[in-house]
């Protein structure tokens, strides 16, 4: 067993953890996390991607004792904080353009439109295409994922755009 | 000129046909959703499987004892320990009188018969000490010869898979149109036609792969159980588990919480289930199983895997005379809860939207030393549909006519419905030329021709080719007489009801079980609109059956055409029973009351008035209700339908094809597609959009790979190729709209629609754009390879390279070539 500390949506917690402990099972298991979900054992789907110090991960493919002293989001602690019932930005895309069905893709899926957006504010459709394609959707088709991930850049860089022009 | 008057006339806003966002997503959007294995129970015990490394092979010794002394183990089961109560697993669909069911055992007893099977389970504190304790069970097998190639199975002389059965042939089906009087004499419409065209097509196995894995949660309390899955038939389930174990059904509750897709793939009676069940039973403890991805992919049922000889007969003008299938149906090693059935069913739909004047099915289902086949999304239609659809473009091209051409040619004609077909369907309704149109419009068709043309004589060496797909399919399964006369074991009727809660709100208990298919937002819907209640006012139960106590669950695209129904027919009991208690509320005459709007109103007496959630709260009450009634408005009802509905569509693939590299590329996608009556858009789009691509998956990317000895050589997300974002196109999609006739709400169904549809139009695609270069057929899917090959060397493509290699191939093998089936040396003859 190994002690880490992390800072999982915004609590600490310390923890014993045997080394070969995923990421994915220390926060389903131990911190019953449950909203992140595992759907592969070879790392291609991304159901259970999180992110680690901003950046998105597959938990499955981390171990919690690399996560020690660092800082991981799931898609439980992405809506604003202390606003019960508001949602992220592309949480809302995701709604909106029924970019879901049975779900359990989702998590992952929002996580890792939520780092493409990061890194490219303004992607084009291949962009998107390209930018989730280590996440496996076998309900949408994609297109609807798409289009979210375009209205989610939208809402976002517009909302700058009019904070700069204000 | 009253006000009651205009409000009758004026329609309120109507929920149906409104694109609502869905109820289901703010659980599932947040990550606050109930998947089965988020389940915790005190005391819980975990369970893992040691599934069988070899596809055939006696067991003659299973050692435990390391694995029973391994840290936090509880306990390990072999097939032995469990013989006397596994019983079998259930088959629901002997579609002859002498079909042969060797019987399923849950966990291998004496002999397995595929790779994955269960020989032991262990039991352990933790999932990851009974995990560890697989790898500490030692079994010993005596090799058996596997048997794997369909044709190889069913020849004279194959080795058997299970060795007290006769031969390898489970069953022969056969439908015949001349015998059953839908149609004509085959023998004959062949011995008199003046062109036949003779293929041999291949439907690969397919792997349903659903995103959420299985999962498993079974809860003792005294002689009480409680089980958790992740199934799309909790009813079938309990009824079929409950006669498996012995366990009284009314002493078993069967829950599907939040499902993660299932696509036919959780249409079954696992052996997992059944395990849980014995298990939890034998240790008076909770269990929990839920499985990898490899598990899933090696053990859950796969779809497909059909060789199907199919010759269409047709005079030189084109018109078609007859068409004549004969289809090899792998069953797999056992046969599951409708594995038997789903080419049979297959068999209504080889016709498609063409007048066949005779018609003549047979259908072996083939016992191999695979998996078992079972539902997958559209289960028979696909298969059926491919085969029409290919055989259609062979016609057009043996008359030198143009596809479309031929296919307009034999339609039926919109005017013709309903339209009894050769194997004996009644059509409802539809358009198959106005959707047509769409579709070319859509598509931008004589552009892309002209391009082609260009292309072509330029010998570019990027070819593009056009694809059609023009389809109907039969949904809402199903009458439950149809049912029974095809032999299978249950009914296809749907269960709802509807409870009028004191302060107004409705709950709606409905018996079709959604994994993904945004029934809590349509059943809404529908019944705001019936009821005149607000959207946010309803809120659908499903999925448990102490809660929704009768149901029999979602396939075959018949939640709405067959559940909501139900919900509609409830519905309006409701409203027949406020009635009664309005007329006595308002002290006026039954008949002298209207309805809309969610409120009773009298006609000519303005501002006389009570709304239908008032009433609910008056019965609550109870204080003032007509003396022959009881103080209540719920209701119930269950659906039977009389027929099936048929949606249908055009579909078109325009792909561009690179003879230099093999490589196909989705250029664009249009489809057209008619549902009936559409309850929410969204909806109706986001599954076309999946169909389209399981669909095209089918076509391009997918398949089950064994290899020489039985391997699953595409046993996870590394070989087996679910498509990405970046792997399909952007699909344009259309709707025209003929409603249902068999159905107060119109619907057809739409849930296997694009996935039934697409794969021939993508295939048809790509040999158009190769056909001129001498490629007359190229197995699924359609990998760089295979197109390579096909062009350069002739033939089909040839089978996939598979030991050893991953699903892209790479040089054929000796263990491959052991697998080879004959016809791709044959591919060339065509
Ligand atoms: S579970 Fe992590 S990538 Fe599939
Ligand atoms: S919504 Fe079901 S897997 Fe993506």
């Amino acid at each position: 067993m190994t002690s880490i500390n992390v800072r999982v949506d915004g609590m600490s917690y310390s923890d014993d953890v045997e080394p070969r402990t995923l990421l994915v099972h220390y926060l389903r298991e131990q911190l019953g996390k449950v909203g992140t979900v595992v759907g592969c054992d070879t790392s291609n789907c991304g159901a259970c991607t999180v992110h680690l110090d901003g950046q998105a991960v597959k938990s499955c493919t981390v171990f919690a004792v690399q996560a020690d002293g660092s800082e991981v989001t799931t898609i439980e602690g992405i809506a604003e904080e202390g606003r019960d019932g508001a949602l992220h930005p592309v949480q809302k895309a995701f709604h909106e353009m029924h970019g879901l069905q049975c779900g359990y893709c989702t998590p992952g899926m929002i996580m890792a439109s939520i780092d493409l957006l990061r890194e490219n504010p303004n992607p084009s459709e291949t962009e998107i295409r390209e930018g989730i394609e280590g996440n496996l959707c076998r309900c949408t088709g994609y297109q609807n994922i798409v289009r979210a991930v375009q209205q989610a850049a939208g809402e976002m860089s517009g909302a700058d755009t009019l904070g700069a022009q204000a | 000129m009253t006000v009651t008057e205009d409000a009758a006339t004026l329609a309120p806003a109507k929920e149906v046909g409104q694109p609502r966002r869905r109820k289901e997503d703010a659980r599932l959007i947040t990550g606050r959703t109930t998947w089965t294995d988020n389940m915790v129970l005190p005391g819980m015990l975990h369970l893992a499987v040691v599934r069988s490394p070899v596809a055939h092979a006696r067991i003659t010794g299973i050692d435990v004892s390391a694995a029973q002394q391994a840290p936090n183990v509880v306990a390990v089961y072999t097939g032995r320990d469990l013989a006397e109560e596994q019983g079998s697993i259930p088959c629901a669909w002997p579609v002859t009188a002498d079909m042969v069911n060797p019987g399923h055992p849950s966990i291998a007893v004496d002999q397995v018969n595929h790779v994955g099977e269960a020989v032991a389970i262990v039991v352990g504190r933790s999932k990851v000490a009974a995990t560890d304790a697989v790898e500490l069970v030692d079994v010993d097998y005596e090799l058996l010869p596997p048997v794997l190639d369909l044709e190889e199975a069913v020849a004279d002389g194959a080795d058997l898979v299970h060795d007290q059965l006769e031969s390898n042939t489970s069953y022969h089906f056969v439908f015949d149109a001349g015998e059953a009087g839908t149609g004509t004499d085959t023998e004959q419409a062949f011995a008199d036609a003046e062109v036949v065209v003779s293929r041999r097509l291949v439907q690969q196995r397919l792997i349903p792969a659903f995103m959420e894995p299985r999962s498993v949660v079974v809860q003792p309390q005294g002689d009480n159980y409680t089980m958790w899955s992740a199934t799309q038939v909790p009813h079938v389930l309990r009824v079929m588990a409950a006669m498996v174990t012995g366990i009284p059904e009314h002493k078993l509750r069967v829950v599907a919480p939040d499902v993660g897709g299932g696509f036919g793939g959780k249409l079954q009676v696992n052996p997992e289930e059944i395990l849980c069940l014995l298990l939890a039973r034998r240790l008076g403890k909770p269990v929990k199983w839920t499985e990898t991805r490899s598990e899933s992919l090696m053990a859950a049922h796969h779809g497909r895997g059909q060789v199907q000889f199919i010759d269409i007969a047709a005079d030189r003008e084109g018109n078609v005379k007859g068409l004549r299938v004969r289809l090899l149906a792998d069953m797999g090693a056992y046969l599951r809860l409708i594995t038997p059935g789903v080419p049979a069913l297959g068999a209504f739909m080889f016709p498609g939207i063409y007048k066949f004047p005779a018609y003549r099915f047979e259908c072996d289902g083939v016992f191999t030393n695979k998996v078992p086949t079972d539902a997958y999304r559209g289960a028979g239609r696909p298969e059926a549909t491919f085969a029409v659809e290919r055989i259609m473009d062979e016609l057009a091209v043996e008359l030198g006519m143009d596809p479309l051409e031929l296919r307009r040619k034999n339609w039926i004609k919109a005017e013709e419905f309903p339209f009894t077909t050769v194997a004996g369907l009644e059509y409802d309704s539809g358009d198959y030329e106005q959707a047509t149109q769409k579709a070319l419009e859509l598509l931008g068709y004589d552009e892309l021709r002209a391009e082609q043309k260009r292309r072509r004589e330029s010998n570019d060496p990027v070819q593009l080719g056009i694809g059609f797909s023009t389809f109907t399919e039969m949904c809402g399964l199903a009458p439950s007489r149809v049912l029974g006369s095809l032999s299978y074991g249950a009914g296809g009727w749907e269960s709802a009801s509807i409870r009028m809660l004191p302060t107004g709100k409705v709950e709606v208990v409905t018996g079709s079980t959604p994994h993904g298919q945004g029934h809590e937002t349509a059943w809404s819907q529908l019944v705001a609109d019936q009821l005149g209640v607000p959207f946010e006012d309803v809120e659908v139960l499903h999925g448990d059956t102490a809660v929704a106590p009768r149901g029999m669950d979602t396939y075959g695209s018949r939640s709405l055409v067959v559940g909501g129904t139900a919900v509609v027919k409830a519905a309006e009991k409701v409203v027949a029973k406020a009635r009664k208690v309005a007329a006595h509320l308002l002290e006026a005459s039954e008949d002298d009351l209207e309805f809309a709007d969610g409120k009773f109103a009298v006609r000519g007496t303005p501002g006389a008035s009570v709304g239908i959630q008032e009433i609910a709260l008056a019965v609550f009450a109870a204080h003032n209700y007509p003396e022959d009634v009881e103080p209540s408005i719920d209701a119930e009802a269950t659906f039977d339908p009389v027929n099936f509905s048929f949606p249908h569509g055009t579909h078109l693939c325009a792909m561009d094809v690179d003879t230099d590299t093999g490589m196909v590329k989705i250029r664009k996608y249009a489809c057209v597609d008619d549902v009936g009556t559409i309850v929410n858009p969204l909806i109706v789009e986001g599954q076309i959009h999946g169909g389209l691509a399981q669909g095209i998956a089918q076509a391009l990317y997918e398949e089950a790979v064994y290899d020489a000895d039985g391997n699953l050589t595409t046993g996870s997300f590394v070989d087996y190729l679910v498509p990405s974002a970046a792997d399909l196109p952007h699909f344009d999609t259309a709707n025209t709209v003929h409603v249902a006739p068999g159905n107060p709400i119109g619907a057809k169904g739409v849930g296997e629609a694009g996935c039934i549809a697409s794969t021939p139009a993508v295939v048809n695609a790509a040999l158009d754009a190769v056909r001129h270069l001498g490629v007359s057929d190229i197995l699924m899917p359609l990998t760089p390879e295979r197109v390579w090959r096909a062009i350069h060397q002739g033939g089909d493509g040839g089978d996939r390279a598979t030991a050893g290699t991953n699903a892209y191939g790479g040089a054929q093998t000796e263990s491959t070539a052991g697998v080879s089936t004959p016809a791709s040396s044959l591919g060339g003859d065509r």
